[in-house]
């Protein structure tokens, strides 16, 4: 009866106050990074070199951009599977329009974008208007971008490079020292924050996470912030698929396959309910680190694949035991 | 209202995926290239059914795995993994004499179990959210069949995989035969006993069944148990139709995202508490024949990812014509 989500009502009043205000989730997330910051430096000096580390928030800005998107969706209480293709789409698109000469290039990466907005919306419609249950809806809008992306790269021979506004974005440096990728990032993170704590939308997306019913009866046009909060997440999805078509120089078929469930992962370790309504920005930032780093410990400490795989499982199992635990059924 | 008209309402999902498969299907063989070549004869018939059957009972399979745990309103998106795993289980012992073959088999089997129980067990006891916790088991399960078959290989014993998947009494395609048994060993008996009806009655609402003193518990447990047990039986098949297992992580996933498409397409509830594991199965027929209706068309085999895209988009938007039944706008919050 007396276990709760969130076992901190014991010890927690005990704390100062500003302490008690910490998300337990968070709060060990970081832990975690830190932890696994001091195995991978008794693993080999370079782990704790700034260079090392700016290359892994390089690589966690792509994760991070798209764990954004999914991070809202999450707080509706629903889910997003196209994330896969919305990726590709992004990335193939921008290179296309990149095809058309100068303005094509200035162009490419809006138009990326745009196409990514546009699948967001497909799905925010099916789910908010159609009352499509997220899953599905999202599952099927992923495979109509696939069938779309398909066409268009066996069709003709379609231009894949990426152009070179992309590989500045992704890899070039406005500050130095500090890569693009991270300041977009940075900008993308800031924007949600503001977003969902400083707005009546992102107000609403909590308050439609919590229950929708009750954010309907309470004057919020639910439906409309349904929508928009997936097509913005399809942008954010697109802007990952074409930063990331940026560092690799080019767009490929299955680059957004091995986002999906890092995201989400990234999103629930973060300490968002998966149920929705209940989850910070700063979460999902330590959820990303901490998966970016995962991955990147275990590719130096040369685990073959099978090995990396089962890890990855048993540290998201575990550290779910640890906070992501639900109230027993009993009331 | 009588007894017909209740069995009616509760059974519409499955009768629907029936319907749509029946016309789809129709359409598919009709315009069939061997039979417009040769017309209507049992061997043309037998032979793309056998084909066709082969192809759909991986998916009803798997399908019919995923229902049991949607039934009870989870969700196992580590179906696909599960079925890939057992495929590469399969590639190394289901091979050798016919006992050898048949402890293989039960060893498979008993793998899917062993999968599916750790899934249950995680969100029972564990009492974390069904989608988080497979997407992580899923993880750990594709590892482990990278460990089986880091490269695609094995064998598997011939003799028992050409009589599963050939034909019996050189007419009716036996994959077709399992998948009847299967249902009358596992499905049957599961829903008509007190276990399975506890699975609806928790997918309906945990709370009210939790209080009604219905073995919560015990019905998800079984649910996702026997989840990884049909699975592994798909994995079975696919091993016997391709000799070797193979660990791909597209095609696990595929699997699973498939195994969704072709719940939902057999009207099962995603909310839990409605629908059958046979729905599922003509779902997931259903759907493989969708993908290849484009190849009787003649059509490029390029466009057949965007055909079963807006073919399985306008299934999904189809059910949105219940909105015009809602009388009180705050039904549409479900």
């Amino acid at each position: 009866m007396t276990e709760t989500a969130q076992p901190t009502s014991g010890w927690a009043s005990r704390l100062p106050p500003f302490m008690r205000r910490i998300d337990p989730a968070v709060a060990t997330s970081f832990g975690c990074i830190v932890l696994l910051l001091l195995v991978g430096s008794l693993y080999s000096r370079n782990f704790l070199s700034p260079e090392y580390l700016l290359q892994q928030l390089k690589v966690a800005s792509f994760l991070g951009i798209i764990a954004t998107g999914m991070m809202m969706v999450i707080l509706l209480g629903q889910i997003d599977l196209s994330v896969p293709w919305v990726v590709t789409t992004g990335a193939m698109m921008a290179s296309f329009a990149s095809s058309f000469g100068t303005w094509g290039v200035i162009l490419g990466i809006p138009f990326g974008i745009l196409c990514g907005v546009l699948l967001g919306l497909l799905n925010g419609v099916g789910v908010a208007y159609l009352r499509i249950p997220s899953m599905i809806i999202t599952l099927a809008t992923n495979a109509v971008a696939q069938g779309l992306m398909v066409v268009y790269s066996g069709g003709f021979s379609p231009q894949d490079s990426a152009s070179r506004p992309m590989r500045y974005l992704a890899t070039g440096f406005i500050i130095p020292a500090l890569p693009n990728a991270v300041i977009v990032w940075a900008i993308i993170g800031a924007l949600a924050v503001f977003l969902l704590t400083r707005t009546t939308f992102g107000r609403s997306i909590y308050g439609i996470g919590n229950r929708e019913r009750a954010a309907y009866l309470s004057g919020i046009n639910t439906r409309r912030i349904v929508m928009t909060t997936f097509a913005i997440s399809g942008g954010l999805a697109a802007i990952g698929g074409i930063l990331l078509a940026g560092y690799a120089s080019k767009a490929a078929q299955s680059m957004g396959d091995a986002y999906l469930l890092p995201s989400i992962a990234a999103v629930v370790l973060g300490g968002t309910s998966i149920l929705g309504g209940r989850g910070t920005y700063l979460g999902t930032v330590a959820g990303v680190i901490l998966i970016t780093l995962l991955q990147s410990i275990l590719s130096v400490m040369q685990m073959p694949e099978a090995g990396r795989q089962i890890v990855y499982g048993v540290v998201i199992v575990g550290m779910m035991l640890l906070y992501g635990r639900e109230r027993r059924v009993r009331q | 209202m009588k007894d017909w008209r209740f069995w009616f309402a509760e059974q519409r999902g499955t009768l629907l995926a029936i319907a749509i498969f029946v016309v789809m299907f129709a359409v598919y063989i009709i315009n069939h290239p061997a039979i417009a070549n040769s017309g209507f004869n049992v061997a043309t018939l037998s032979n793309v059914g056998q084909t066709a059957a082969n192809k759909g009972v991986l998916l009803a399979f798997v399908a019919m795995a995923q229902s049991l745990v949607v039934i009870t309103a989870g969700i196992d998106l580590s179906v696909g993994m599960t079925f890939t795993l057992t495929n590469c289980l399969a590639s190394w012992i289901v091979v050798g004499d016919p006992w050898m073959t048949g402890l293989g088999v039960i060893g498979v089997l008993a793998t899917g179990a062993l999968c599916g129980a750790i899934n249950g067990a995680i969100v029972i006891f564990g009492r974390l959210q069904p989608i988080v916790t497979t997407i992580a088991t899923g993880a750990i399960y594709f590892g482990v069949a990278l460990i089986l078959r880091p490269f695609p290989g094995g064998s598997v014993n011939n003799d028992l995989a050409d009589l599963l998947t050939g034909k019996v009494f050189d007419v009716f395609p036996a994959s077709l035969v399992v998948l009847a048994v299967v249902v009358l060993v596992v499905w049957i008996p599961f829903s008509r006993s007190i276990t399975g009806r506890a699975a609806y009655a928790v997918g309906s609402s945990e709370v009210a069944a939790y209080m009604s003193g219905v073995p919560v518990r015990r019905a998800k447990f079984v649910a996702y148990t026997l989840a990884g047990v049909l699975a592994s039986i798909g994995g079975l098949f696919l091993t016997f139709f391709t000799y070797t297992g193979e660990a791909a992580l597209a095609s696990g996933n595929t699997y699973t995202l498939f195994s969704i498409a072709a719940v939902v397409l057999g009207g099962v509830s995603l909310f839990g508490g409605r629908g059958s594991a046979i729905g599922a199965i003509f779902g997931a027929l259903a759907f493989r024949t969708i993908g290849d209706l484009l190849f009787v068309f003649n059509l490029d085999p390029l466009w057949q990812p965007l055909f079963q895209g807006v073919v399985l988009m306008i299934a999904v938007s189809l059910g949105a014509f219940g909105l015009f039944r809602v009388r009180n706008r705050l039904e549409w919050f479900g």
